[in-house]
């Protein structure tokens, strides 16, 4: 069953395909998680009513299925941004790594704003009678406390962003499962091509997901 | 020097200070007394800024707390507080969480810090704790660790809100022998307190709280011994 036409070519183009994966993922991961913090204090800060027009516009990058996200944040880059602002055609991995990074900061928003109110409101009052400023409070106490609220939630978020950034596929970006199925096309071997494919994914998601148990059995030391 | 001068202050409809006076001169160990909900809290989380005020002013040192301009950090490294509730950082050892506020506040380096804080948590008897996670401290020893982190940032007040009072009663004397010590060194203290005898002991003076109302200050011997006040009898006759 395994005696097929794959070379070391094929096998090549699923590693650039994985490659390729795990570099829209780490992009709009980063990207995403920093706007996601920046956001979610932002809505903490505000308060749930001054708050609502952000909120809403995350929910919408939320709500909306990415497939749809992707082709429409393509057609609006390249059929209205481009000619307004006269600059040259924006390429799918841009896009791409714009609205996977959108939609992750909407989902990461979201978890920061959790871990922020899981905080005991008397250990801030703590740290601010001690002279400590907003930011010194935030930095030194809120945020690793909040960390080690969120990072169970955050590690479920970037693994689904990960598997997520399939769809990527749509704005011509050769990710993972686009090589697979262009060797499906070619060469009739769907179940062996998705194994090693498959097995990619994984590759890419264990060391992910062993680092994140790693740290929670650090932290719950103390 | 804390001078209270006329202070109003109300959460919404419930007017919780009624126009406090009071002052409080260095070296002077006050302690407050009063049923729940007398609004003993508010007005030490008053004198710290941590909530503002309606009418009146509070001045610390000469500063006024709730003025425009006045840098609010800078006042707090003067005024130390400790809460009821237990307020260690749990992510950072007992002495990483002395030394903090020292670093980041009053810009000590790590090592003077480090050295502060080792000094502060002897002096209230948890020299052997230094690397301990304070998840593994019972309640008395938290409680003396918030004392010790108050100290290290060398206040001239320490202001204390029942500290003992979400402490099993075993664990009580040993808060109380830290605050006695702190007397006798002469910091200047405001101590909120159910204690009756510990407020007997060391007290310079005993204010009553009533409904926002300071209703009677005295030294102990004359407010325990000879209450004027009706409802200080009403309340000193429930403690017995
Ligand atoms: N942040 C707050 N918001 C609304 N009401 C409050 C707040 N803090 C205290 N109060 C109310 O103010 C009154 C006085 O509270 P407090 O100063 O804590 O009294 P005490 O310390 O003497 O028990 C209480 O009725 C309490 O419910
Ligand atoms: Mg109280």
């Amino acid at each position: 069953m395994f005696n097929t036409g794959l070379t070391s070519n094929d096998l090549w183009l699923l590693a650039q395909g994985a490659g390729m994966t795990l570099l829209v993922t780490a992009i709009a991961v980063s990207l995403g998680t920093i706007l996601g913090i920046i956001f979610g204090v932002l809505r903490y800060q505000l308060g749930p009513w001054w708050a609502l027009p952000l909120t809403f516009v995350l929910d919408v990058f939320r709500s909306i299925p990415l497939l749809i996200q992707l082709i429409l944040a393509n057609a609006f880059v390249n059929m209205i941004l481009v000619p307004t602002l006269k600059i040259g055609k924006v390429s799918g991995f841009t896009v791409a790594c714009g609205v996977l990074a959108m939609y992750t900061a909407a989902y990461c928003s979201e978890i920061v704003r959790g871990g922020i109110e899981a905080v005991p409101a008397n250990l801030r009052r703590a740290s601010r009678s001690l002279g400590m400023s907003w930011g010194q409070d935030m930095w030194n106490i809120v945020m690793p406390l909040a960390t080690r609220v969120a990072l169970p939630s955050w590690i479920g978020l970037a693994l689904g962003v990960m598997k997520d950034s399939a769809l990527v596929y749509i704005v011509q970006v050769p990710e993972l499962l686009k090589n697979t199925q262009i060797l499906i096309t070619r060469l009739q071997e769907p179940l062996l091509l998705l194994m090693i494919c498959g097995l990619f994914y994984f590759l890419i998601s264990f060391p992910i997901a062993r680092f994140g148990g790693y740290l929670e059995k650090r932290w719950s030391n103390d | 020097m804390i001078e209270i001068e006329n202070v109003r202050k109300s959460f919404g409809p419930l007017e919780v200070l009624k126009g406090i006076n009071l002052t409080v001169s260095k070296g002077e160990v006050l302690t407050v007394i009063g049923g729940s909900g007398s609004g003993k809290s508010t007005l030490l989380t008053c004198i710290n800024g941590l909530e503002p005020i309606d009418s009146g002013r509070i001045k610390v040192d000469g500063t006024e707390v709730h003025a425009k301009g006045t840098n609010l950090n800078k006042l707090r490294e003067k005024i130390g507080i400790v809460f009821q509730q237990w307020n260690a950082f749990p992510h950072l050892t007992v002495q990483e969480n002395v030394m903090l506020a020292q670093v980041k506040v009053l810009k000590r380096s790590k090592a003077e810090a480090a050295a502060e804080a080792e000094k502060q948590l002897k002096h209230v008897g948890l020299g052997d704790k230094l690397s301990v996670y304070p998840g593994r401290l019972s309640g008395g020893q938290q409680q003396r660790m918030a004392i010790a982190r108050a100290l290290a940032m060398s206040p001239n007040y320490m202001l204390f809100d029942e500290v003992t009072s979400a402490l099993d009663p075993q664990l009580v004397g040993e808060v109380l022998d830290t605050l006695r010590m702190l007397a006798s060194e002469g910091m200047t203290m405001i101590c909120v307190t159910h204690e009756m005898k510990f407020a007997r002991e060391v007290s310079d003076r005993v204010a009553f709280f009533h409904k926002g109302v300071m209703a009677e200050i005295a030294p102990p011997e004359e407010l325990f011994g000879a209450p004027k006040d009706p409802e200080l009898q009403k309340f000193l006759a429930a403690t017995h």
